[in-house]
């Protein structure tokens, strides 16, 4: 079987570890962001045992391997009671792990709008969370849009681990077809293409919203 | 509580095996890490002041090797070679996969730092009959690689970390030492969160190096200015 009846023989199979790859990104990324936005406002604003576990939680997935965190997951929470199921078990880690990442970015993001807005927002009579959420967070959350969108592709890139707690996703189906075809060089170039494509098609458009939600004459400046 | 001294007792006797396995990782870790830092040092160089073809072509580089995921470089640096006759080992294949990796991203780092350098102090020393490569190496470099050192440290927190991945193709670090103990005892938990704690160490460790390093060679008026 020559190079290309092989990709068109495997490319099905690899349609379908890409949906659960795109799943698993958009799911995990949606539930990090929210977590983020608490951890970031937790650590910045929070009384202080809050601030301390923010920083403490932050710290913790930071300083550790993301692989390592999928395994204590997958492997290690069935000791305690907890089984989840693997597709589970590796959204859950990435969002924990993302979330952590993205606190620190919302959390840059946040102290470049000037302290004088939120006192302001707080003079004028607004709670503490309306001002955060009609005034700090809309401006913060177009700042920190660049550095979320590498973390999206970081963990884009970063699911193909998810293979190791048997996720089936497109470098578990790569390693499948590579193992039954006995194909393997061929197979990680092909799967390889296929992730530059999904990381190219996703920073354009990254870019394009990036724009599109641009406040003209609010643009970061430094 | 006899749970955990129970625990710690396993920890003990199969601390051996995890050391090994760390000393594994901090080998690749520390080589891939060289291999990286001096192979961007010249694309960045080449990507600013080579020719254009050289320019685009690391450019390229550059851009291939930030947007695979680490675990499919090293699939293609394990198998492929295999298949032109080449053989490397686990370690050998991790290290390049995840060297080549780590210069891609560098490489980003120290075009920044380049770029932040200003053009003025190149055409100075050219015209003051520096060779161009002496130029590079005596002016921009030493500046390049102070500027560069805080995004270094970010990078080698994340990087670092990344060695845990290159079981995956046979090498026996930590994390796989790990899963032979657990393989034999039975105990996740445990051997994961201690292996979780020694890479926040050395994560750590690390990071605290690099501020010395900010430190020990700032040049007090020559900081970055922003």
């Amino acid at each position: 079987m020559n190079y290309l009846n092989y990709i068109w023989e495997i490319l099905p199979a690899l349609a379908e570890g890409v949906k659960i790859t795109m799943i698993m990104t958009a799911t995990s990324m949606g539930l990090a962001a929210v977590l983020a936005v608490f951890l970031a406002l937790g650590k910045m604003y929070g009384p202080k045992p809050v601030k301390a576990f923010c920083s403490f939680y932050i710290e913790l997935f930071r300083g550790t391997p993301l692989l390592v965190q999928l395994f204590i997951i997958y492997f290690g929470l069935p000791e305690v009671g907890i089984n989840l199921p693997s597709l589970i078990a590796a959204i859950v880690g990435f969002a924990l792990n993302s979330g952590a990442y993205q606190a620190e970015y919302l959390r840059g993001a946040i102290q470049s709008i000037k302290e004088g807005q939120l006192e302001a927002a707080r003079s004028v009579g607004m709670s503490f969370f309306a001002s955060m959420r009609t005034i700090i967070l809309p401006q913060a959350l177009r700042r920190v849009i660049p550095s979320w969108s590498n973390d999206v592709i970081y963990t884009l890139k970063y699911t193909s681990v998810a293979f190791m707690i048997g996720a089936q996703e497109l470098t578990s189906v790569g390693k499948i077809m590579a193992g039954r075809y006995f194909r393997f060089a061929d197979t990680f170039i092909v799967v390889g293409a296929i992730y530059l494509i999904l990381v190219y098609i996703f920073s354009t458009s990254v870019d394009k919203l990036e724009r599109k939600l641009r406040i003209p004459g609010f643009e970061m400046r430094d | 509580m006899e749970a955990i001294a129970n625990q710690l007792t396993l920890l003990w006797d199969n601390s051996p095996a995890l050391l090994k396995g760390l000393e594994v990782t901090l080998e690749l870790g520390f080589s891939f890490f060289a291999l990286g830092f001096v192979v961007a040092i010249f694309i960045a160089l080449g990507i600013v002041y080579g020719p254009r073809y050289l320019s685009s072509l690391f450019s390229g580089f550059s851009w291939i090797f930030r947007s695979l995921p680490a675990i499919i470089l090293l699939f293609i640096f394990y198998y492929g070679p295999s298949k032109i006759g080449i053989n490397l080992s686990p370690f050998w294949a991790a290290m390049l996969a995840l060297g080549l990796r780590h210069a891609g991203y560098q490489t980003h780092y120290f075009r920044g730092a380049i770029q932040s350098i200003g053009t003025g102090q190149l055409e100075a020393a050219r015209s003051l009959g520096l060779s161009l490569p002496r130029a590079l190496f005596e002016v921009i470099l030493p500046q390049m690689l102070r500027f560069s050192l805080p995004a270094s440290a970010n990078e080698y927190a994340i990087t670092i970390k990344d060695t845990s991945l290159a079981f995956s193709i046979g090498v026996v670090e930590i994390l796989q030492q790990g899963n032979y103990i657990i393989a034999r005892e039975y105990n996740p938990l445990t051997v994961y969160i201690t292996i979780a704690i020694i890479y926040w160490i050395i994560t750590r460790a690390g990071t605290r190096f690099f501020a010395y390093l900010e430190d020990r060679y700032m040049i007090p008026g020559f900081e970055l200015e922003r």
